[in-house]
């Protein structure tokens, strides 16, 4: 036969088990989740979406510098590192706020951080490699789902079984970094878990025009292990697809892409206007799917979470968020004091060269004392 | 003469020579309207032009500069936009060993008429992967022009020339200076790569700057005056070609020299046009060669952190008041 069919695996599933109302729509698949645990995801998902419009006041004063909000992607994240132990690890973009918090980053240590003060990441919650095993986020697009490749060589080298997850957006997708790192991951057989976060715009760019692909996930047939779409706003299937997703990383086989198909309902980064470039109406439309009433809704079926357990927990994390802000904005007011500290941290130890450059800027700031005097 | 704003006359220079040429089209992210790019200079082509030649694409800065290297060689006169210098990184095998190469290694058959625009420097508490000034990495590769346009009127005369001409050109804009406004003729013109511009004549000191620093050396010859130091700033515009000329015939002038800009001091552009003075003036030099750059660490993100690792007039000011003054 000159000319044939090469039969190639091909196939991405969707899975949801939520409906637009927190309905189940399919008992088999929902997850056994202790009620526990389900109350302290929607303790961390109502903690991020709050602190998220905290932060944007906070911007808006001019009190912390820029940030990518993280409103209406809480579940596409909470769901994914839900499934983790402790001891995995997670390679984040720039929008990851609510996962970092669910894996001990406090709320004090973002404010640092957006304040302009990497001393952020010097806070408990931040330890590498002994503690939480986050890595800092990654500004420049779509670079570091090849660190999460790397990460996951080196414990497979090691014969651990811990698993890594990095989050990326619908636009990484289209970096070379991204392919190279999808490549290696199928190559090697990683335990790495690829997750897109397909909030459908990356900035002013919407999905459609960053790749041709009908899915998002079908990019893992590609090189070799399974892709899958999730509805992102169902915490209940983006945490099935994750543990399906560690369960195979562990047992050793391999990588597996889970999109979360989501939507970014608040600007790309507190410098942008996204009534510039879309429609109000398709806001809307991913308004009425967002996760937080889902979840909630959920919840309150099974009798675990009431309207007054709602109040209350607001209430807490208010003032949870208040007392953080606090403490961080006292310690920013010393650390605006140490100027010279823009030099810590560049090698192991400074070299001559930098000394020198540090203490030129002692004097000019000691000078300026004295004129002050 | 009107004056325009450094963006607009970027924007007009783009628009003139697309409606001159239809060889020139434009890549990049984020570029086409409503957005019209990062910094809004593109704002405005797309619905004139359509998003055939206003061309957005994916994110991917490899993508689009290797295309546009493929695109050039064809005869097309592609300007991609990388948004911001510090993501050049990402395609920089295309910038360094493609588009700079590509004419050598052919032996003179392709040739890649394609720009590169990207804007660098701190000044909006962008942090450390959004506000580098890397310049002397493109300068150190054989095969890539490098512009660094620090007026409204030379970013327009210089674009121009930048699109036409056969060669791959980094074109090299600053944050902070796409608001700044200056005279900028409504008649045609092109300003020539090489060519330094003495931006204020003076007999004491020369101050050579580029992009931003040339405003701040400025405002520095101005705060000087008062005191009876007499500044002559230099902006050579293009870092290759560099107009080294212009720049000993000032230095023979004042026989003093402080050359400024924002990257960091160890390796900038800086000290290559220290060297040439060095091995061209040395007889006429009468006291150190002065440099104010930034220094070795990433641009801080919190804003008065970062404002300490910037160059303002006060710091250009007091070299060369110490200079003169014969303190150094
Ligand atoms: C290499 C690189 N190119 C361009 C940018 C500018 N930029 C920042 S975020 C962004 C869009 C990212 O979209 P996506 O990957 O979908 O993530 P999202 O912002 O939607 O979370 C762009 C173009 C960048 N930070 N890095
Ligand atoms: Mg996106």
């Amino acid at each position: 036969m000159p000319r044939e069919v090469v039969d190639i695996p091909c196939q991405v599933d969707y899975l949801s088990i939520l409906d637009e109302d927190g309905q189940v729509i399919d008992a088999d698949l929902e997850p056994d989740i202790p009620d526990g645990r389900l109350l302290q995801l929607h303790r961390t998902m109502l903690l991020a979406r709050r602190f998220d419009e905290r932060m944007l006041q906070l911007q808006r004063q001019g009190r912390i510098g820029t940030f990518a909000p993280v409103r209406g992607q809480e579940a596409a994240q909470l769901g994914i590192v839900a499934a983790l132990r402790d001891s995995d690890w997670m390679v984040p973009s720039f929008r990851e706020q609510a996962a970092s918090l669910w894996r001990g980053q406090s709320l004090e240590s973002f404010l640092l951080v957006y304040g302009g003060f990497y001393q952020g990441n010097e806070l408990p919650g931040n330890e590498l490699p002994e503690g939480t095993r986050n890595l800092p986020v990654a500004v420049p697009v779509g670079t570091q789902p090849l660190h999460a490749v790397g990460l996951s060589y080196a414990i497979k080298y090691r014969g651990q079984d811990d698993v890594v997850v990095t989050f990326f957006g619908d636009g990484a997708t289209s970096e070379g970094d991204f392919h190279e790192a999808m490549n290696f991951a199928g190559v090697f057989q990683t335990p790495t878990i690829f997750v897109c976060q397909n909030n459908q715009w990356a900035i002013s760019v919407p999905r459609s025009r960053q790749t041709n692909s009908e899915t998002l996930a079908q990019k893992a047939l590609a090189y070799g292990f399974p892709g899958r779409q999730v509805d992102g706003n169902d915490i209940l299937a983006v945490y099935v697809a994750a543990e399906e997703a560690a369960e195979r990383a562990r047992s050793g086989d391999g990588p597996t892409m889970i999109e979360c198909v989501t939507y970014r309902l608040s600007m790309h980064t507190t410098a942008d206007d996204p009534s510039r470039y879309r429609e109000e109406e398709e806001v809307e439309e991913w308004r009425r799917r967002e996760p937080l009433p889902r979840f909630q809704a959920y919840l309150k079926q099974r009798d675990l979470l009431s309207d007054s357990d709602i109040e209350e927990t607001e209430e807490e994390i208010q003032g949870e968020i208040q007392d953080a802000i606090d403490r961080a904005e006292e310690r920013m007011e010393k650390l605006a004091n140490e100027e010279l500290s823009m030099f810590d941290h560049m090698y192991a130890e400074m070299p001559p060269y930098l000394r020198e450059q540090r203490d030129e800027l002692a004097r000019e700031l000691a000078g300026q004392e004295g004129n002050d005097a | 003469m009107r004056e325009i704003t450094y963006r607009e006359a970027l924007r007009e220079a783009l628009r003139e020579e697309m409606e001159r040429d239809e060889t020139v089209f434009l890549m990049g992210e984020d570029i086409a309207d409503p957005f019209g790019s990062a910094y809004k200079v593109t704002l405005g082509l797309s619905p004139q032009f359509g998003t055939e030649r206003v061309r957005q694409t994916p994110i991917s800065e490899q993508g689009f500069v290797g295309a546009g290297v493929g695109a050039a060689v064809t005869g097309m006169r592609p300007v991609v936009e990388i948004m911001y210098i510090d993501f050049a990184t990402m395609a920089m095998d295309q910038i360094a060993n493609q588009a700079a190469k590509l004419r050598y290694m052919s032996g003179g058959q392709a040739k890649v008429p394609l720009v590169i625009r990207t804007q660098g420097g701190p000044g909006r508490s962008s942090a450390a992967q959004h506000a580098q000034s890397l310049e002397a990495w493109f300068a150190h590769i054989p095969g890539l022009l490098v512009a660094m346009p620090s007026t409204p009127y030379d970013a327009k005369g210089l674009l121009k020339t930048a699109i036409r001409l056969d060669d791959p050109v980094v074109f090299i804009e600053q944050k902070l200076l796409y608001n700044t406004e200056g005279p900028v003729p409504e008649e045609e013109y092109t300003l020539p790569f090489g060519e330094a511009d003495v931006k204020r004549e003076g007999s004491d000191c020369t101050v050579v700057a580029t992009s931003m620093t040339v405003l701040k050396a400025l405002k520095a010859a101005d705060i000087l005056e008062r005191e009876g130091i007499s500044v002559e700033v230099v902006d050579p515009r293009t870092l290759f070609p560099l107009d080294i000329e212009t720049i000993t015939a000032s230095v023979c002038k004042t026989s003093r020299v402080v050359v400024t800009h924002e990257a960091v001091e160890r390796c900038g552009f800086g000290a290559e046009i220290v060297a040439q003075i060095a091995q061209t003036a040395f007889g006429y030099i009468d006291a150190p060669i002065q440099r104010v750059c930034a220094p070795s660490v990433p641009p801080p993100f919190a804003q008065h952190m970062e404002a300490f690792t910037m160059i303002d007039e006060h710091k250009i000011a007091d070299r060369v008041r110490r200079l003169v003054t014969g303190e150094l």
